[in-house]
């Protein structure tokens, strides 16, 4: 199937295409752990600066892309603070990078992420949680017996979700590590330049419609597994 | 082994403050809704961190706000049965009944799966999940999770007051079982008089925080300054003799044959049976040519008027205790007085079937 679909799709649209799922699924990947502790934070903690955190999370959300984009930039760019840092520390270097291009998605996925994830964990009894420590099971415990496996189909819901958002990031990546082809240029991107040159709308098209499957996949896998879990959990 | 607390602690328009200790077997906790119960429990269990206080079985700390001890909960070796079960939703049957030994100790893990689980009769849903099983059914799971984790200290919060009146007759038996087969000590919290007459072998009465009476189930329950008039009850040790044709079981009294509905026990059971105040007649000759069917004789050894038309009369029948309910106006015309002989007349029927438990009255059983 593969074969066929790289036929059908130029050699730069096929790139584009391999390089978005990469991009997507490793900011996914990369950011899960983290969008898991910032959601139980949010929904369990009570800390100073609770709606900070909140705030700053959701940030990407309601900030223009290109403002997120253009932050990213100045912080992570080569002359960036962090930017800086990872170089001489790391020779971690993200701008104009597939790696630069990950991390725009993953912080504009990431509210996304947080959202569904909390919302699933707001929805598990502290009660069970308090029935499996008087059992015998520490704070770890009973997160990984317990907590974990109730809010798996939010953590695979929020996954999704923030896969496909990644897939659809345009402005903070194009702002943050440009449009080069095979190294930052992703569909949305593709598409983009595509239509800025004469005879460019076929090519744009297939990509179009590579988007559009992408995105009902996705979809219909996070209904699929959601039900299934709601079924194991419920019992029948 | 040996439970002591004391506890200070208060909430916005709360507070609790008891100190008590109370011998092996089941202590019950008794009292209305909002009297502390299930706090105090809480802070057994280690889900409430207490103001002040201390909290030890045998020589077991579990807490000590002087000494700054503060066990958290899976450290205390507990067997908590919740009011609403709170099994695992994602876990079978097994896996729930599993999950409390897992953490224990591997020494300590006497208890054998296959007898909690034919003890219990639930060996037919292992393999199903909690949301495909009744009431009664989560609740017996509820009872094993929390053995098979190996307690030091069993804790149940009301464990039957969700179920009905039919499922709570299928589970109290259970709790017998557990208070004269193992010599786990029982914290058991309740507001139903029924269940303090059957289960408990001490009483901790409690009022808005503070305990108002303690004692066996007899001393308690015929407490009115606990129970109210209305709610007084006796509680009476008998022995089943025979279970007869016409749908009665006959037993033996300290006081006399008592006739009661078919019971379930074996001939030769010892039994306790809960006589609420207000279902008993007195006489002072033995009467004659009367449908109720017993009769139980005995010392009046106390009178107490109260603030109404009634009185309670308290006789002593053998070492036991039997209160009645009667007016005032009977006391004076039946010129009755301490130490005279009198009758105690009780319809049979007038003794529901879950006033009726295994074991001695006011005494660990085992």
């Amino acid at each position: 199937m593969w074969d066929a679909v790289s036929t059908w799709l130029g050699p730069a649209e096929w790139q584009a295409v391999r390089l978005s799922l990469r991009v997507s699924f490793w900011a996914t990947l990369a950011s899960l752990p983290l969008g898991i502790f910032v959601a139980y934070a949010l929904a369990r903690w009570s800390f100073p600066g609770k709606q900070a955190l909140n705030g700053l999370v959701h940030m990407p959300l309601i900030l223009p892309p290109v403002v997120t984009g253009y932050l990213l930039l100045i912080t992570f760019g080569r002359r960036g603070t962090v930017g800086q840092f990872l170089d001489a520390w790391f020779g971690i270097v993200l701008s104009f990078r597939w790696t630069g291009a990950a991390v725009a998605a993953a912080v504009m996925a990431f509210p996304l992420m947080v959202r569904a994830i909390r919302l699933a964990i707001e929805a598990v009894d502290p009660k069970l949680e308090a029935a499996a420590s008087t059992l015998g099971a520490s704070r770890a415990w009973v997160f990984v017996t317990v907590t974990l496996p109730l809010i798996l189909p939010g953590i695979v819901a929020g996954a999704i979700l923030a896969f496909a958002k990644a897939i659809g990031e345009f402005g903070a990546t194009i702002t943050f590590v440009s449009n080069i082809p095979g190294q930052t240029q992703t569909i949305p991107s593709a598409i983009y330049a595509f239509l800025q040159v004469p005879g460019g709308q076929e090519a744009a098209s297939r990509l179009v419609v590579v988007a559009i499957v992408i995105a009902m996949t996705a979809l219909l896998l996070s209904e699929f597994v959601a039900r299934r879990v709601a079924r194991l959990v419920a019992g029948s | 082994m040996k439970l002591s607390i004391s506890l200070q602690h208060r909430f916005p328009g709360f507070g609790l403050d008891v100190a008590f200790e109370a011998p092996p077997g089941v202590t019950v906790l008794f009292g209305p809704s909002g009297s502390g119960k299930t706090t105090l429990v809480n802070a057994v269990a280690g889900l409430l961190r207490p103001d002040r206080g201390r909290i030890a079985a045998g020589d077991w700390v579990l807490v000590d706000t002087q000494a700054r001890r503060f066990l958290p909960p899976h450290r205390r070796r507990l067997g908590y049965v919740f009011q609403e079960g709170r099994l695992f939703p994602h876990l079978t049957v097994r896996q729930n009944l599993a999950y409390g030994r897992w953490f224990a100790p591997r020494e300590a893990r006497t208890e054998s799966f296959e007898r909690v689980v034919d003890m219990l009769g639930i060996g037919h849903l292992l393999d199903r999940r909690p949301g495909a099983l009744s009431g009664g059914e989560k609740q017996r799971v509820a009872i094993g999770r929390a053995l098979l984790a190996a307690p030091k200290l069993i804790l149940a919060d009301e464990p039957l007051a969700a179920l009905d009146e039919a499922r709570k007759a299928e589970i109290l038996p259970y709790f017998e079982r557990l208070r004269d087969e193992i010599s786990v000590p029982i914290l058991y919290v309740s507001h139903s008089s029924a269940e303090v007459a059957r289960l408990a072998t001490t009483v901790v009465a409690l009022k808005e925080g503070r305990i108002a009476a303690m004692g066996s189930p007899a001393d308690v329950l015929g407490d009115v300054a606990v129970m109210g008039a209305r709610g007084a009850a006796s509680v009476l040790t008998a022995r089943v003799v025979a279970h007869h044709a016409d749908g009665l079981t006959e037993l033996t009294t300290a006081a006399g044959a008592l006739w009661l509905p078919l019971l379930p026990d074996a001939s030769g059971t010892t039994i306790r049976v809960r006589i609420a105040a207000q279902e008993v007649i007195l006489a002072r000759a033995r009467p004659e040519g009367l449908s109720a069917l017993n009769i139980l004789t005995g010392t009046i050894i106390e009178i107490r008027p109260g603030h109404g038309p009634g009185a309670l009369v308290t006789l002593a029948v053998g070492e036991e205790r039997l209160t009645a309910r009667v007016t005032r106006r009977s006391v004076e015309a039946m010129d009755l007085a301490p130490g005279q002989t009198c009758h105690a007349v009780v319809k049979s029927v007038a003794v529901a079937p879950e006033d009726v438990g295994t074991g001695r009255a006011g005494e660990p059983a085992g």
